[in-house]
């Protein structure tokens, strides 16, 4: 598979198909197909990240509703759990979906070169120059495998904000034996603010990811099929 | 291994029964899950099982007791939760139960015997009195709540690993499980009840344990939420078998350890 994945700088389109994968289609006449651009394993890791992220948030919602952080609670319709101990047992249940999915995703998005080729380098002016034209409606997204200014700093933002994420989670979790975690969030009733903003942060970042998918629709297909 | 059914001195029967009847957890509450997997976007699960009530519980269940054995391994026998100074104890502090301040229980000081069962040596029982003569030590240290509050309290009193060895506890056993007075239960880990900062709390912010906080006698445990840490407590027992307890059997984490 990794033979039909090119690097951003190749632009993707026909024309670029390596040799051998013309010379095994040759025989039949068949459609000309899309690169590749999300390999299979980005796509696992995606959905199961997707599913682990609901389970967590509508949980940790339910949770937090037991002793809320603000003068305000998540309505009950899209929390999950039911109470404080069925939300704690999918919480603490889809921790390990989530920590296992995003270990591997990290661990192989380092070893394929794909952070290295896609998320980097994001350039200020680049972000500036491309935030404007998003907010006006005029960012292009005609090839999918190469990310705008703006989708490198969301999907690193977002990388980021789940790091932030597991590590509050620990040091609330554990704030006896993980106690120096927990004091590097500043104490644990901080770190429960922190996590909560953590919490907004990849809320914020899902929010705008869905509306594009609807908007760019070729997008959520290239996440199911790959192409 | 012996349980102790007799009432327990200085309670009355009719106040237990009265209590009990009040005990018996909210029927919707029996299912773990009440609501189930309402989130809406999780409705494209419903073709499959986890969705359906008993088995998700089952499921989660399974994974709460892999995050108890998780929890044990994490555990760090010598390692003290942080200490505060006098100035950092929340005042008031907190009264925090499945009933109204006015219903804790009352224990008559007079009556009271702490009855010691199980895998241990000596089964007598202990009087009040007898308790507050053996060596006390204070902490100040932070009460964290399953619901996700916190809040620093003074606790005093006699060690638990130390009142273990004067019972003769066989330490080698899995549990040590606590009832009390208004009917409530809990049961530890031995390595938790081993802890330096295990206490049997006899005094709050320098006064007797007052009613709100467990009068006559809690576990103080700085290593587990607070509902671990059980009020009002007439009875203990070293034991292999596990019993679980009032709020760990309606599906609250076993171990909840911090």
């Amino acid at each position: 598979m990794h033979l039909l994945y090119l690097s951003p700088m190749v632009p993707a389109n026909i024309e670029s198909v390596s040799i051998e994968a013309a010379r095994g289609r040759a025989i039949m006449p068949i459609a000309p197909k899309r690169e590749i651009i999300h390999p299979a394993w980005v796509r696992v890791t995606h959905w199961v990240n997707a599913l682990a992220m609901l389970i967590m948030i509508g949980s940790g919602w339910e949770i937090y509703n037991a002793s809320p952080l603000f003068a305000f609670r998540f309505p009950p319709a899209i929390t999950l759990g039911g109470w404080l101990a069925g939300a704690l047992l999918w919480h603490f249940a889809a921790m390990w979906l989530l920590a296992v999915n995003g270990l591997v995703y990290v661990v192989l998005g380092m070893l394929s070169g794909r952070f290295r080729r896609k998320l980097v380098p994001i350039r200020p002016g680049e972000v500036l120059a491309d935030t404007k034209a998003a907010l006006m409606g005029r960012l292009a997204h005609d090839d999918l495998s190469v990310y705008n200014a703006v989708q490198k700093l969301l999907y690193l933002g977002v990388i980021f904000a789940g790091a932030v994420m597991i590590l509050s989670g620990l040091a609330i979790w554990k704030p006896v034996q993980l106690q120096e975690l927990t004091g590097f969030f500043g104490g644990y009733d901080t770190a429960r603010y922190v996590h909560f903003f953590a919490m907004a942060a990849i809320v914020g970042f899902l929010t705008v990811h869905v509306i594009m998918s609807v908007l760019v629709p070729k997008s959520l297909r290239a996440m199911i099929t790959g192409r | 291994m012996p349980r102790m059914r007799r009432n327990p001195p200085g309670v009355d029967p009719a106040l237990l029964a009265k209590e009990a009847a009040t005990l018996l957890p909210d029927p919707a509450r029996r299912a773990f899950l009440r609501g189930g997997a309402s989130i809406g976007a999780l409705a494209f699960l419903t073709g499959c099982d986890i969705v359906d009530g008993e088995s998700a519980e089952r499921a989660l269940m399974k994974i709460s007791y892999f995050n108890d054995r998780v929890q044990a391994w994490l555990f760090r026998p010598n390692t003290l939760a942080p200490s505060y100074p006098d100035s950092a104890v929340t005042r008031p502090f907190p009264f925090n139960a499945y009933y109204p301040e006015e219903d804790a229980p009352e224990v008559d000081k007079e009556d009271y015997k702490l009855l010691v069962g199980g895998m241990v040596d000596d089964k007598k029982s202990w009087t009040l009195d007898e308790l507050y003569a053996l060596p006390q030590e204070t902490q100040i240290t932070r009460l964290v709540c399953v619901e996700g509050w916190s809040a620093i309290g003074k606790w005093s009193g006699l060690r638990f690993s130390e009142f273990l060895r004067r019972i003769g506890a066989d330490t080698r056993a899995k549990y040590v499980w606590f009832r009390c007075a208004e009917g409530y239960s809990t049961s530890i880990d031995m390595a938790t009840a081993l802890h330096p900062q295990t206490q049997m709390t006899l005094r709050f912010d320098g006064e007797i344990l007052p009613r709100r906080y467990g009068f006559p006698m809690k576990i103080r445990m700085p290593t587990k939420l607070g509902f671990k840490n059980p009020k009002h407590v007439m009875e203990l027992a070293v034991t292999d078998k596990y019993l679980g307890g009032y709020w760990e059997d309606q599906g609250y984490n076993w171990f909840s350890g911090i």
